[in-house]
């Protein structure tokens, strides 16, 4: 099918195109230089904002702890549902949607890529039937790597290419896709009941700190050359006084990075950026990050803003969570994952009379607004940990306007306002900046070269808002920009409709993207079989079960390492 | 007051979704309309007038409208729901929710309710001359709040779980309840007149229960407290003397339980605990 955007205002930063009225020819789910216009079907979508797919690389939508998260939270269902249509299923969730729902609110925000942070490795399994039921959108999976018994001891003894090898052999049997690394030694020393509380800290049993697995995963990551450097949730997190931790992880690996390629993403920053001894002084430290970040080419982050509302707090950092089921002594479930990791869920209700949750809100904007560079801050709400996906309208709103800003700020506790930066930044984003954070630069970041461009070669995931970039100025109409942000006039995927104006009209299967990732043979042939003795050991499944054929995905994209390995 | 009186045709094969029979979805339209406005039966949206047939008139404010509801509704379920104003009485024995999430009017119900009636309402008065099911005045699944204000009236017997999480508001019950009256409520009043279920009050934070009748036991997780001549509910004196217990004492609660000396001599034991 041949199609032809036409007489929209492209945004496409990629390919430095900025508000420019422009043409877009697709054929056979690929951005092509022209179709024949006779034969094609043309669409015209006159004054309206023409730009990729949003590609979201943080979003917890599938796997384990999504769904304990989903079964226990049967409030969060029933007020929040979608009526089956022609080509929808039913579905329920506000703050942790059921599968297919996820995929087509996703679609209806003109999303079209989105990446699972988090799984354990052995219920990757379940990560991925959730994957296969994700209609629509291309995803992928990122196993957690930060307190894997296999991982800690091979860097604890120094054997990196060993530890590259259990990775690639593990990073392939499971289909992941980059290496995730969530409270790295913590979790695990929670779970012997310890704590790490500080990045040079011992892991008690391990005889290694947080540091030296950071360091030790950023090098294996370079060894197999995967197409997206090491994801970190880092310690401390939500933790009053925690951005000096962050800032050491960060300069941890300054040293390791080659030339302007990142060689960390630190996620969800929000929750790492107190400053302050409790949480009555809790205060914003994002001036402290963002001059990092504004200062370091090796780092990138996402911001994990918080919506005011009620949401569900999910995260393979088991500690953090019991810390704050202790706080809101509400519900909890806590999730042991073997020697791999832990996870909890806890639902909480972000409020705007709340002193510490309006800092955290402060805390979002300030990181997306205080960083200059937005190639390299990416917004996220953490979903659903800050708040729901579907939000991300009001998040831009806010990036977009002062006012819209303001108008939030001024109800916010006074101290709060007080001990946060975010009322003296006039920054505004424009729609290229917007584009970049959300498309464009997550797509680089996460080595995807045919996604977040409308260059010719592309894949034809586009997103249409109805929305006039020369005529709206989003700065005062910011209401305008999150009603058209919503609402996608038209979403594409693969050169196929699949919203028009705002409703989905086909729900197609996308892509589950992994790296086939691989060792030198000879280092592989020692370790497997040492993987395989100590699996026998710990394990409650054998090693051949451990393995998910490439046939269990629903549409297997897999990806070539960047480099060989060595 | 107008009327409008719905019979059900007959008893259906289905569940069927009654969110729509609230005086403010029914006011100011026509019979015609109401007949037209369409709800779900079992997996198919279907017309009223297939389920129901309509008499009588409607009114312009949903506060001067009595919907009249006849015939056995025992598959239908959340009559009354989220509704605001105005009245409805059902003649006959009606399905699960009734008055779901309701803030203000009358439900009278000339029959038997089943269960979660009134669950999460917050205002409002719900008569029930029959018996009620399970987990009246409850909050819904997983969520921390159950009833926050309003009255229910129950005539007969009540199921288990009665006041669920309750926040506010009033429960009378004229017969039994079953067990776990009175569970995780936080505030409010429950009063049963007849014979209470075992685990009265459990895991309660605040309120107040007061059982005429008969209990199996207190849980040892209450303290007595004292014996009251009297005490009162809804601002009617109730006539005692009563044991009162405080508690539950594993959540740190201070919950009230009024417990009829009369009708349970098997708790003298306890009076020696008072201090």
């Amino acid at each position: 099918m041949e199609y032809l955007l036409k007489n929209g205002y492209v945004v496409d930063p990629a390919n430095k195109i900025d508000c420019e009225r422009k043409d877009i020819a697709i054929k056979d789910g690929k951005i092509v230089e022209s179709v024949d216009e006779s034969r094609a079907k043309v669409i015209d979508v006159k004054d309206m904002l023409v730009m990729p797919g949003g590609v979201d690389l943080h979003s917890h939508i599938a796997g384990s702890k999504v769904n304990i998260g989903r079964l226990f939270r049967p409030e969060d269902h029933y007020k929040d549902y979608e009526v089956k249509s022609g080509v929808k299923r039913s579905g329920v969730g506000h703050s942790v949607p059921s599968v297919f729902t996820t995929g087509y609110r996703y679609a209806i925000l003109g999303y079209t890529t989105v990446f699972e942070p988090a799984t354990p490795p052995l219920k990757t399994v379940h990560t991925h039937d959730e994957l296969n039921d994700i209609p629509i959108v291309d995803k992928a999976c990122f196993p957690l790597f930060g307190n894997n018994w296999f991982v800690m001891e091979y860097i604890r003894d120094g054997k990196l290419e060993e530890c590259a090898a259990y990775i690639a052999w593990l990073m392939r049997s499971i289909r992941g896709y980059a290496i995730k690394v969530v409270d790295p030694g913590g979790v695990e020393a929670w779970k012997w009941g310890g704590t790490v509380q500080d990045f040079d800290q011992e892991v008690p049993r391990f005889g290694i700190t947080p540091r030296e697995i950071v360091r030790g995963l950023v090098k294996v990551n370079k060894m197999l050359g995967l197409p997206h450097p090491i994801h970190v949730h880092a310690n401390q997190l939500g933790v009053p006084g925690n951005y000096k931790t962050t800032l050491r992880t960060l300069d941890a690996v300054k040293d390791l990075a080659a030339g302007d390629k990142p060689v960390i993403h630190l996620t969800h920053v929000q929750f790492n950026a107190y400053g302050g001894v409790d949480y009555l002084s809790i205060s914003s430290r994002a001036d402290a990050i963002a001059d990092y970040v504004n200062k370091n080419q090796h780092v990138t982050i996402d911001i994990g803003q918080v919506i005011f509302g009620d949401t569900t707090t999910m995260t393979a950092d088991g500690p953090f969570e019991y810390k704050l089921f202790t706080l809101l002594r509400g519900k909890w479930a806590n999730a042991d994952v073997e020697v791999e990791t832990g996870a909890g869920v806890v639902p909480i209700t972000y409020s705007r009379s709340n002193y510490v949750h309006a800092v955290m809100w402060c805390i979002g904007l300030e990181l997306a607004l205080l960083i200059n560079d937005p190639w390299r801050v990416f917004i996220t709400t953490d979903h659903p940990n800050g708040g729901p996906f579907t939000e991300y309208p009001r998040v831009f709103s806010w990036l977009m306007s002062k006012k819209a800003r303001d108008r939030v700020l001024k109800r916010l506790p006074r101290l709060a306002r007080a001990r946060t930066n975010l009322k003296d930044i006039d920054r505004e984003y424009t729609f290229y900046e917007l584009a970049i954070s959300t498309r464009a630069a997550t797509a680089k970041i996460l080595g995807l070269s045919n996604k977040g461009h409308l260059g010719v070669g592309a894949d034809a995931d586009i997103a249409v808002y109805n929305i006039n970039p020369k005529e709206v100025n989003p700065s005062v109409d910011y209401k305008l920009v999150r009603q058209a942000f919503s609402r996608a006039y038209l979403t594409m995927k693969d050169g196929e409709i699949v919203v028009k104006d705002g409703e989905i009209v086909a729900a197609p299967v996308g892509r589950t993207y992994w790296v086939n990732t691989k060792a030198p043979k000879d280092v592989e042939d020692v370790v497997i079989p040492e993987v395989q003795k100590l699996f026998e050991d710990y394990y409650t499944v054998r090693f051949e079960n451990y393995y998910i054929p490439e046939s269990y995905l629903a549409c297997s994209a897999p990806i070539e390492p960047l480099e060989p390995a060595g | 007051m107008a009327e409008l009186k719905l019979k059900i045709k007959a008893q259906p094969p289905t569940p069927i979704e009654g969110e729509v029979l609230t005086p403010d979805n029914l006011a100011g339209r026509s019979v015609n309309e109401i007949l037209n406005l369409e709800t779900w039966r079992g997996n198919r949206r279907v017309k009223l007038s297939e389920l129901f047939t309509v008499e009588g008139e409607s009114a312009s404010n949903p506060s001067d409208l009595h919907i009249i509801l006849e015939g056995d509704l025992r598959k239908v379920r959340h009559i009354g729901a989220r509704m605001s104003a105005g009245k409805i009485t059902i003649n006959g024995p009606v399905g699960t929710f009734v008055g779901f999430e309701m803030s203000g009017g009358t439900i009278v119900v000339n029959g038997d309710a089943d269960a979660f009636l009134g669950m999460g309402m917050s205002g409002g008065v719900i008569e029930v001359n029959g018996n009620a099911g399970d987990a009246v005045g409850s909050g819904y699944w997983g969520t921390r709040c159950g009833m926050r204000g309003g009255l229910i009236v129950v005539k007969g017997n009540v199921g288990a779980e009665l006041g669920c999480w309750m926040k506010d508001g009033t429960i009378k019950v004229g017969g039994n309840a079953d067990v776990f009256a009175g569970v995780r409520m936080q505030g409010g009043t429950i009063f049963v007149a007849g014979d209470a279920g075992a685990k009265l009050g459990a895991a309660m934070t605040n309120g107040k229960i007061v059982v005429l009748g008969n209990v199996p036991n207190i849980l040892p997780s209450f303290h007595i407290d004292e014996i009251r001549p009297n005490t009162k509910v809804d601002g009617d004196k109730i006539q005692g003397p009563f044991y009162v217990f405080y508690g539950d004492i594993t959540e740190g609660g201070n919950g009230k339980l009024f417990i009829s000396v009369g009708k349970n001599p098997h708790l003298k034991y306890r009076e020696a605990y008072i201090l």
